[in-house]
């Protein structure tokens, strides 16, 4: 199966996406400029970065670039879609997420390691990872600190859309976990009707043994999985 | 020309040339020129120059553009041989063979007095510089690296500009996507005023597809891209740059530079692609000097010539001078003399990008820099007079050995030398002083992993990968204790290098090469210089022993306020090589039951270390003792056990001693494990916190101890065993016993306490 990585001016985990997604798969880079994605790539990554600096709301800017407008549709279709970090924020400025991704409460911006506790198994983005696994995956950013009315948060939880939590090593999800003030110690959510996913942790800095760590690969490897499954049925 | 008999006459300018102010001996002084200087360049223009050409000749002959008070120094070192492919100060930055058809690119860099004045914004563009240097040579950079100096955190101003420091180098580094994976953040009261900001860039580069700094073939289009130009920066080289601290200081903000790290990335894409697309004859970036000295350093390389039209040059300002224009240090700006004929391909790559390249003039045959605007010629220079290695001036100032020497070596430290429990307290007070407990807080801010390439950054030096040439890896660090310099520049200078390598080899990485980052006082104060000389003195014998030349790098002079001059600093930024990533080495003690052991002889050696300072509140006493060839034969077998897969886990013994060493190991154990340690020697200070030269701690499984004793015989190289490692606690026989969860506590928790204090 082939994935799209989108490639915006100041995008710059878009090679990082691009190797993670080979280990499972074929990848190609989707230009921002493009008003097509090619009709063979079957998962849009939207990688993390600095789309257009930043310099207005994060992801504000990139949310109007001409391929977008053919994300828009792919996500009409049911399309697979993944955000990662600035892809997550891009994806909620975007309307095709809920919420926002605020300053961190530090007020600064963090690179570290978390811990993830998977919420739900039984999607196209964690159909590999095993229940109550936890997965170390690290955090790379100023801006993570999602927020969303009561009625959303409550409908999130509701309906099992928040996939991924900040939790200890242990899994025990906590105050102390949560590295920038998320409600509910929120790092990823997925959209009703599942096909998209948006989430502050970089699975694809960690798909890598050389790394010292590949638990971010289990993420694309479910993607793989999925699609691959779809074909068949 | 109307007043008789004035000197003038003879040099007046000639009709031809327009100068926007006339020029006079006074002119050229608040410009920063000598008077000896000035009457040069009568001399070679045979006339008086313009106000535009006396600006370029300023910043052309400041110490920052042309090394004219470090060049006779800096030829010392040893510049050449090894894996050097571009021997040091031909190109932008040096390059280092590592085989596969692959080279890596790196130098460093200062930017202290931005840093003084704008702690974000000076931080931010030097971080923004040294990419540049990298970039502009076809590598795409993988990391950066940086090395600062404050003074103590008990001033609101240490902790104004290190808050600003950090966020501008996260800010610049983390926007543009390279990953800051290494530093170093020293403490001491004389870096007050003036505080250190080095940074350090790493890129890699096919070896067949570098581009060069260099003007050539009359007729080629001279291109200007990225950013446009405006009057941010004027003077940063000249005049903020070489002077000193004084009241005056923060009226020259103005000539900080304001950092753009997104048109920085677009920028870094741009130009790898038009370079990849054999377009290019030469570029060089925008950095200190502006156009002035891409223009001038471009033709004196090519041994041609430019005629440039100012009224072409994109412009964020109205009304800007040819003055303003040829010396703006706005960033985020390339010159590049494209192929002619070409400039199409050129045009499309960067609109692609969505950088704006404009062609500005074009290169000539006749070696001059031709300068018009708004209709009227401004300069004419031979290019070949402006640069380093033609006419820049060239000095060999008067050194004497700094009276200080004296006092600081007939200190008795004795009374300081503690015994036993005494030192519990100065143990904790150690391992929580600013210079030595975590810097947590502030590496958490940068990006320490874009580029997935990052494989450890937790031990004495950083590794990462190159994806090119699978299996194999870099090791890179920044090092230097200012202290031993300050008290032996010539030891100091050798230590620094030393230390930079054996953390190298703590990795398993093989020293292959340095870049160089020396700040320094005022020159022209003998003292000074001789501390200058010195150090490149120390750091020349050590590069020669250990056969790691030096690539590259940069001079800062006038560092210094009204009160002192700071300490000697010439850091060193190092990289090695590894051939085989899956014999890499942590600094933290790995497995439960292996035994430590200590390689280096043990000697009572207090000078300059921080337990002195914590203890007296000085730094004083002599620097360490130090042996070259005893520290190559440590390196050599250091690297051999790693090699070999027998050494578990190796560190090196620097600030705080062995006992803070030892504290360190149980700290960065990613399994917790702490030690059971007994010392075949008193528990005085010396012997737990002196800072005794050439030594790294190992671990070894027991089974295996006897063949690193041997190893160790073989090279002869001192072997000792002082304890074994164990789970949860960390226990110094007859000193301390605590946990190791205690000893993260305090040493992850103690700067972020400092910062949070009023």
């Amino acid at each position: 199966m082939k994935f799209g990585v989108i490639t915006f001016p100041g995008s710059n985990c878009d090679h990082d996406a691009l190797w993670a997604a080979s280990h499972v798969g074929t990848s190609q880079t989707l230009w921002h400029k493009d008003e097509a994605i090619p009709s063979d790539v079957e998962c849009v990554i939207i990688p993390g970065g600095f789309s257009y600096g930043d310099y207005l709301r994060c992801g504000a800017v990139a949310r109007f670039s001409p391929i977008m407008k053919d994300v828009f549709r792919f996500a009409e279709r049911g399309g697979t879609i993944i955000g990662i970090c600035n892809g997550f924020q891009i994806l909620t400025e975007a309307g095709l997420l809920p919420g926002v991704l605020l300053r961190n409460d530090t007020m600064s911006f963090v690179c570290k390691d978390v811990y993830l506790k998977t919420e739900n198994c039984n999607t196209t983005f964690t159909n590999s990872i095993k229940p109550d696994s936890v997965l170390r995956v690290p955090i790379a950013h100023g801006e993570g600190n999602y927020y969303a009315e009561a009625e959303t948060i409550a409908r999130l939880e509701a309906e099992n859309r928040i996939i991924f939590r900040y939790a200890a090593p242990d899994g025990i999800v906590s105050r102390r976990a949560n590295p920038n003030g998320s409600i509910n110690n929120i790092a990823g959510i997925i959209n009703e009707r599942g096909n998209i996913l948006g989430m502050m942790p970089h699975p694809e800095r960690y798909s890598d043994a050389r790394l010292g760590c590949d638990d971010g690969l289990s993420v694309f490897a479910s993607i793989a999985r999925a699609l691959q499954q779809a074909v068949f049925r | 020309m109307n007043s008789t008999g004035d000197s003038t006459t003879d040099t007046s300018l000639p009709a031809r040339l327009y100068s926007e102010i006339d020029v006079t001996t006074e002119t050229a002084a608040e410009l920063g020129l000598t008077a000896t200087e000035y009457r040069e360049i009568l001399t070679i223009l045979g006339r008086k120059p313009t106000y535009t050409e006396l600006g370029i000749y300023s910043v052309m002959w400041s110490e920052h553009c042309s090394y004219k008070n470090s060049i006779l120094q800096l030829k010392t070192l040893p510049r050449s041989g090894g894996r050097l492919l571009v021997e040091a100060g031909e190109e932008n930055a040096g390059l280092v063979d590592i085989g596969g058809g692959y080279a890596i690119c790196f130098k460093i860099e200062s930017h202290n007095h931005p840093s003084a004045v704008e702690p974000f914004e000076g931080a931010a563009t030097g971080v923004g510089g040294i990419l540049r240097d990298i970039f502009t040579m076809g590598a795409r950079p993988i990391a950066a690296l940086n090395s600062l100096r404050f003074g103590e955190l008990t001033t609101q101003r240490a902790k104004y500009l290190l808050k600003g420091v950090v966020s501008g180098i996260g800010h610049y580094g983390n926007c543009f996507g390279v990953p800051t994976v290494g530093g170093e953040i020293y403490f001491d009261d004389c870096y007050t005023d003036n505080p250190l900001v080095n940074a350090m860039a790493v890129g890699i580069v096919k070896t067949d597809a570098t581009a060069s700094a260099t003007a050539k073939g009359a007729g080629n289009p001279v291109m200007i891209l990225g950013s446009s130009t405006g009057r941010d920066g004027i003077h940063g080289a000249s005049l903020l740059a070489s002077r000193e601290f004084d009241e005056k200081t923060a009226d020259m903000r103005p000539t900080v530079q304001v950092g753009d790290p997104f048109s920085e990335k677009l920028l870094l894409e741009a130009t790898l692609e038009l370079i990849a697309s054999g377009c290019i004859v030469g570029m060089q970036d925008m950095g200190a000097a502006g156009i002035c000295c891409s223009t001038s350093e471009m033709s004196a390389k090519g041994g041609a010539g430019m005629f440039i039209e100012l009224d072409l040059v994109p412009l964020r300002e109205q009304g800007m001078s040819a003055y303003e224009i040829m010396l703006s240090e706005s960033q985020e700006r390339m010159l590049a003399v494209v192929e002619k004929g070409k400039e199409h391909i050129a045009q499309a790559i960067c609109n692609k990008w969505d950088v704006p390249i404009t062609q500005i003039g074009r290169v000539t045959d006749d070696g001059m820099i031709q300068i018009h605007y708004q209709g009227r010629q401004v300069v004419e220079l031979p290019a070949e007079t402006l640069v380093l290695g033609g006419g820049a001036p060239v000095y060999e100032r008067e050194s004497t050995e700094p009276g200080y020497f004296a006092d600081v070596r007939r200190t008795d430290l004795s009374e300081w030398n503690l015994q036993g429990e005494e030192n519990e307290q100065w143990f904790w007070r150690l391992l929580t002083s600013p210079t030595i407990a975590s810097k947590r807080w502030a590496f958490e801010q940068y990006d320490s992993q874009v580029r997935t390439n990052t494989v450890s950054i937790s031990g004495d030096a950083a590794v990462m990968r190159i994806k090119e040439l699978p299996g194999k890896g870099l090791a890179v660090t920044t090092d230097c204790n200012s202290r031993y310099a300050y008290l032996d520049p010539y030891r100091g200078g050798m230590m620094a290098v030393a230390e930079a390598a054996r953390n190298v080899v703590c990795v398993g990485a093989e020293p292959v090469a340095i870049t160089n980052c020396l700040n320094f006082g005022n020159p022209y104060d003998p003292e000074v210089y001789f501390q200058f000389k010195e150090a490149i003195r120390g750091m020349g014998d050590m590069c020669r022993a250990l056969n790691t030349p030096v690539t590259g790098g940069n001079v800062s002079f006038h560092n210094e306020s009204q009160r002192h001059a700071i300490f000697p600093t010439p850091t060193i930024g190092m990289l090695g090589l590894i051939d085989d990533l899956d014999r890499v080495c942590g600094c933290g003690f790995r497995n439960e039951g292996d035994v430590i052991l200590m390689l280096g002889v043990q000697r009572n050696d207090i000078g300059g270390s921080e337990f002195v300072k914590l203890v007296s509140g000085k730094i004083t006493g002599d620097a360490p003792v130090f042996d070259i060839n005893q520290e190559v034969r440590l390196q050599k077998a250091t690297l051999h056990g790693i090699r070999n897969g027998l050494i578990h886990s190796a560190h090196d013994c620097s600030e705080g001693g062995l006992a803070i060493c030892l504290a360190e190991k149980a700290i960065t154990s990613p399994y917790s494990l702490g030690a059971d340690i007994d010392f075949p020697f008193s528990l005085d200070s010396a012997n737990l916190f002196g800072e005794t030269q050439s030594r790294i701690v190992v671990t070894v499984a027991p089974e295996a101890a006897e063949l690193l004793y041997s190893v160790c015989a073989a090279s002869d190289v001192a072997c000792v065993e002082i304890g074994t490692v164990c789970t949860d606690t960390f226990t110094v026989g007859g000193l301390l016993s605590t946990s190791v969860e205690e000893l993260k506590s305090m040493y992850f928790g103690a700067l972020e306490q400092r910062l949070a204090q009023i």
